[in-house]
């Protein structure tokens, strides 16, 4: 019985001293908004010392025990998680909390690509925002993003997606008239534009005429266009290539003015191509015609 | 009775010395948001240089160097985790971020491959230091989310925050 007695008195004493030796807690807000300002309660009397810290930023104050310590507006301004610690001639008390981003978005980094791609082209334009509040802290709680991609005489593309952890993308179509594209991302009351160039896209139809030009042969193609209309682009290379028994000539011309020419040797019976980049255009048999 | 505490006190010390450096590391698997398939090498190049970035971060608050987040911050989080160490230095503070363990999950890598957004379910213990006298050490069971984006030779942490659970 005294042995019972000794051990019920002795696991009092260990949880006292266990108690005892722990931090009390300290009385912080367990969540506050990035740069609002909060209030912490003291007790006691005399002077402390109060640290905040954690990795986004530090703070250190000597405060008045028993005055509640104000933490003013844009004090602590970096979302994260903090450790509050108060030593005061009685003791130390700790806390853990949480400051958060602001729900307003403030900025957005905004990536855009490719600067430059050719029209009608399916999911060819990708992009990707980050949403962040105006002391630069990424919000983590779901946001609407629009993006727009515009393009002079053709109809705004419009996608809204709701951020994950801050995040959100898209992917939009190329329009079918070339020019620059306004592509824009919006969330609350702040946007960012990107300028997307639309080329005309591969050439589609790629048609030749051949002509005497005295001992050669002119060739010259017709207007090229792609298959969205838009005249292609000048400097576009187009090869054309005359070929018979044992002998092969090629020449590679310029587009200028949407067309291209070049003149070959005049050789009866030679085949005559043209191509350019994955396109074949038409062939002729070149038999002597004026 | 004595000789029982004597030996709780040792076991919680020796946890307390010792069981802090096995930081364990568990990866999620990927279930990434967007259209870009993440290779098995980025995978694991975004966590060794991520948890790089945890003992980068560790050595440059610890020792008030800045200079060593060099290797593994860029940008926005290289700015805020250098302006902590300008205020530990004026204070007279050190921190040191002993990590216990990291649950790890990429959710995200953006179509144009340039960053990638992970969260980590991640245990460590905090402890301050003021004058070099030991304030507190605090263990910490936090969600610490980062967006990386590829530098020359390696990811670098350009988005640090950590947030509640």
């Amino acid at each position: 019985m005294i042995r019972l007695a000794f051990c019920i008195l002795a696991l009092i004493a260990f949880t006292a001293i266990l108690v005892w030796g722990q931090d009390d807690a300290l009385n912080v807000p367990k969540t506050v908004n990035a740069g609002a300002a909060f209030s912490i309660p003291t007790t006691g009397s005399g002077k402390g010392t109060l640290w905040i810290v954690g990795p986004d930023q530090v703070v250190k104050r000597e405060v008045d025990l028993g005055q509640p310590i104000a933490i003013a507006a844009g004090d602590l301004d970096n979302a994260g998680h903090y450790v509050a610690v108060l030593a005061s001639p009685s003791g130390t008390q700790t806390a853990q909390f949480d400051v958060t981003a602001a729900n307003q978005p403030a900025s957005i980094s905004f990536l855009a690509r490719p600067s430059r791609l050719p029209v009608d082209l399916q999911n060819g334009i990708t992009g990707a925002v980050y949403v962040f509040d105006s002391n630069r802290n990424l919000i983590t709680t779901p946001l609407p993003v629009t993006f727009e991609l515009s393009v002079a005489s053709a109809p705004t593309q419009t996608r809204t997606v709701t951020t994950d952890q801050g995040a959100a993308w898209t992917e939009m179509a190329s329009a079918q008239k070339a020019g620059n594209a306004k592509f824009l991302a919006r969330a609350g009351d702040v946007s960012a534009t990107r300028v997307i160039e639309q080329v005309p896209g591969t050439p589609c139809d790629l048609k030749m005429t051949a002509h005497k030009d005295g001992n050669k042969v002119g060739l010259v193609t017709d207007p090229l266009r792609d298959c969205s209309g838009n005249p292609v682009t000048d400097g576009t290379i187009v090869t054309f290539t005359e070929s018979w028994n044992g002998g092969q000539t090629t020449v590679d011309a310029p587009l200028k003015h949407g067309v291209a020419q070049a003149e070959v040797p005049a050789v009866l019976g030679a085949r005559l191509s043209v191509a350019t980049g994955v396109v074949m255009g038409n062939e002729i048999r070149w038999e002597g015609q004026p | 009775m004595t000789r029982q505490l004597l030996v709780l006190g040792l076991v919680l010390a020796a946890t307390g010395a010792f069981g802090a450096d096995d930081g364990a590391v568990r990866v999620e698997p990927t279930n990434l948001q967007g259209p870009r398939p993440l290779a098995k090498q980025t995978e694991s190049a975004v966590i060794r240089d991520y948890l790089q970035a945890w003992q980068g971060l560790d050595a440059a608050m610890t020792q008030n160097r800045p200079d060593l987040l060099d290797e593994n911050f860029v940008g926005l989080a290289k700015e805020k985790l250098t302006a902590t160490i300008a205020d530990q230095v004026k204070a007279g503070l050190q921190t040191h971020y002993q990590e216990r363990t990291h649950d790890i999950k990429i959710i995200f890598y953006s179509p144009d491959g340039l960053s990638i957004q992970l969260v980590d379910n991640i245990e460590y213990d905090e402890q301050l230091l003021d004058h070099e006298k030991v304030i507190t050490v605090q263990p910490v069971h936090v969600r610490c989310v980062a967006v990386l984006t590829p530098t020359e030779v390696q990811w670098k942490v350009r988005v640090f925050q950590t947030e509640p659970l």
